[in-house]
C-alpha cells in the first residue's frame, strides 16, 4: 500500500486496466511499467497484438475507444523495430495506458490494428514510410509523405540519403 | 532612366525607344504566381497585403501560371514539390522570371543537412533571377527583390539574352548604404 501512496491516482487507474488484461493473455505481455508521464506494457508475442487491441478496445472495464497516437522507433542495438501507442477511453473511463510492440528490424512486423482503431490507417502508413516497419494485415500499406519511389527508411539510425531523386542531387 | 522621365514634347507626342516602353510595359504590371510553399508563403501574403500594397508596383498575384510573369518560390522545396515546380515554371509563358524567397528555397535552410526530403536550392531545377536572403525575409525585403526584378527588366533590350541582361544588372549595381545613411540624415535634419 505504501507503494501505492506513492503513484498518482492516474497510474492507479492504469495498472487496473493492466490487470484486468494481464488476466486475459498472461505472459504475453510484459510487467506493467509505472512511468509517471505515461505508464506503459509491452506486448511480448507479437502476433497476439491485434486480439489484444480488440480485447482493450471492447472489453466492458478497458474500453480504449480512442488511439490518440501511434508512433515508430527504431532500436539499433538491439536489432529491432517497433511501435508505441497512446490509447484512451473518451467518454467511457478517464484511464490511458501506452502499448509497446516490437518486432526483428530485417523481416520482422508487427500485425496492423487499421481494423480495430481506423486512426491506425494512416499511423501505421507514416510509421512504414518512416521506418520501414511492415505492418500485417494493413489495407493499404503505402508511402504516405515521401514519394512512391523513395529509397530508404528517413528515420532509421543508420539512415544515408540517396544521391539523387529523378535526375536531381539530394544532398547539400 | 523612367520612361516618363523623358519629357513630352510639343503636340502630347512622346518619344521613347520601343523597347523602353516595352520593358515599361512589363515592369509596372509584373503578375506573379500565387502559390506559397511554407512559411515564407505567410510572408508574402502579408506583403501582397493592404500594409504593403504590393498593387502599387502593380503587382498582383493570378491563380495560373499560363497568366504569369513571374514565379515567387516563397518556401520550402520538398523533393516532391520540386517537380511540380518545374512543371508550373514550363507552363509560364516568356518572358518569365523567377524569384527565390528565403533561406529554404535559396539554398535548404534549416533542412540544409537532415532534411532529407528537402531541395537544396530551388536553383538546381529551374533558373533563378533574384534570390531574396532571410528566414523569413521580410516584407520590405521581399519588396527589395522585386524592385531587383524590375530593374532587371528595365536593363533588357528587344534581342538581348537574360545572361547579358543580369550581367548588366550586376555592372550597375547600386550600394544602397550611402543612399541610406543620406536618407537617415536628411529625416534627423
Ligand atoms: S526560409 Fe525560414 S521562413 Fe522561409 S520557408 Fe524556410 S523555414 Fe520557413
Amino acid at each position: 500500500m505504501e507503494e501505492a501512496a506513492n503513484v498518482s491516482k492516474e497510474v492507479q487507474l492504469c495498472a487496473a486496466t493492466y490487470s484486468v488484461i494481464h488476466e486475459k493473455f498472461g505472459d504475453a505481455i510484459s510487467a506493467f511499467d509505472q512511468n509517471p508521464t505515461m505508464p506503459f506494457f509491452e506486448v511480448l508475442d507479437t502476433a497476439l497484438w491485434t486480439d489484444i487491441a480488440l480485447f482493450m478496445r471492447d472489453h466492458p472495464k478497458l474500453k480504449f475507444n480512442y488511439m490518440a497516437c501511434l508512433s515508430g522507433v527504431d532500436y539499433p542495438e538491439e536489432e529491432k523495430l517497433g511501435i508505441v501507442c497512446n490509447l484512451e477511453s473518451i467518454g467511457v473511463y478517464p484511464h490511458r495506458i501506452a502499448v509497446k510492440v516490437r518486432c526483428a528490424r530485417q523481416g520482422g512486423s508487427i500485425p496492423s490494428v487499421a481494423c480495430v482503431w481506423h486512426t491506425a490507417n494512416w499511423h501505421e502508413r507514416e510509421a512504414y514510410d518512416m521506418l520501414g516497419i511492415q505492418f500485417d494485415g494493413h489495407p493499404d500499406l503505402r508511402r504516405i509523405l515521401c514519394p512512391d519511389d523513395w529509397e530508404g527508411w528517413p528515420l532509421r539510425k543508420d539512415y544515408r540519403v540517396q544521391e539523387s531523386y529523378h535526375g536531381i542531387k539530394v544532398p547539400y | 532612366m523612367g520612361l516618363l522621365d523623358a519629357g513630352f514634347s510639343r503636340d502630347n507626342v512622346l518619344v521613347a525607344p520601343v523597347d523602353a516602353v516595352l520593358n515599361w510595359a512589363r515592369l509596372s504590371s509584373l503578375w506573379p504566381m500565387g502559390f506559397g510553399l511554407a512559411c515564407c508563403a505567410i510572408e508574402m501574403m502579408a506583403t501582397n497585403a493592404s500594409n504593403y500594397d504590393l498593387e502599387r508596383f502593380g503587382i498582383f498575384p493570378r491563380s495560373s501560371p499560363r497568366q504569369s510573369d513571374l514565379m515567387i518560390v516563397a518556401g520550402t522545396v520538398t523533393m516532391k514539390m520540386a517537380e511540380r515546380v518545374v512543371r508550373l515554371y514550363e507552363q509560364m509563358p516568356e518572358p518569365r522570371y523567377v524569384l527565390s524567397m528565403g533561406s529554404c528555397s535559396n539554398c535548404g535552410g534549416p533542412y540544409w543537412e537532415h532534411g532529407y526530403h528537402v531541395l537544396k536550392g530551388v536553383d538546381r531545377v529551374i533558373p533563378v533571377d533574384v534570390f531574396v536572403p532571410g528566414c523569413p525575409p521580410r516584407p520590405e525585403a521581399l519588396i527589395g527583390g522585386l524592385m531587383k526584378i524590375q530593374e532587371l527588366i528595365r536593363m533588357e533590350q528587344i534581342g538581348m539574352s537574360r545572361e547579358e541582361a543580369l550581367r548588366k544588372l550586376a555592372e550597375n549595381a547600386v550600394e544602397p548604404r550611402p543612399l541610406i545613411e543620406q536618407e537617415r540624415s536628411a529625416a534627423g535634419a
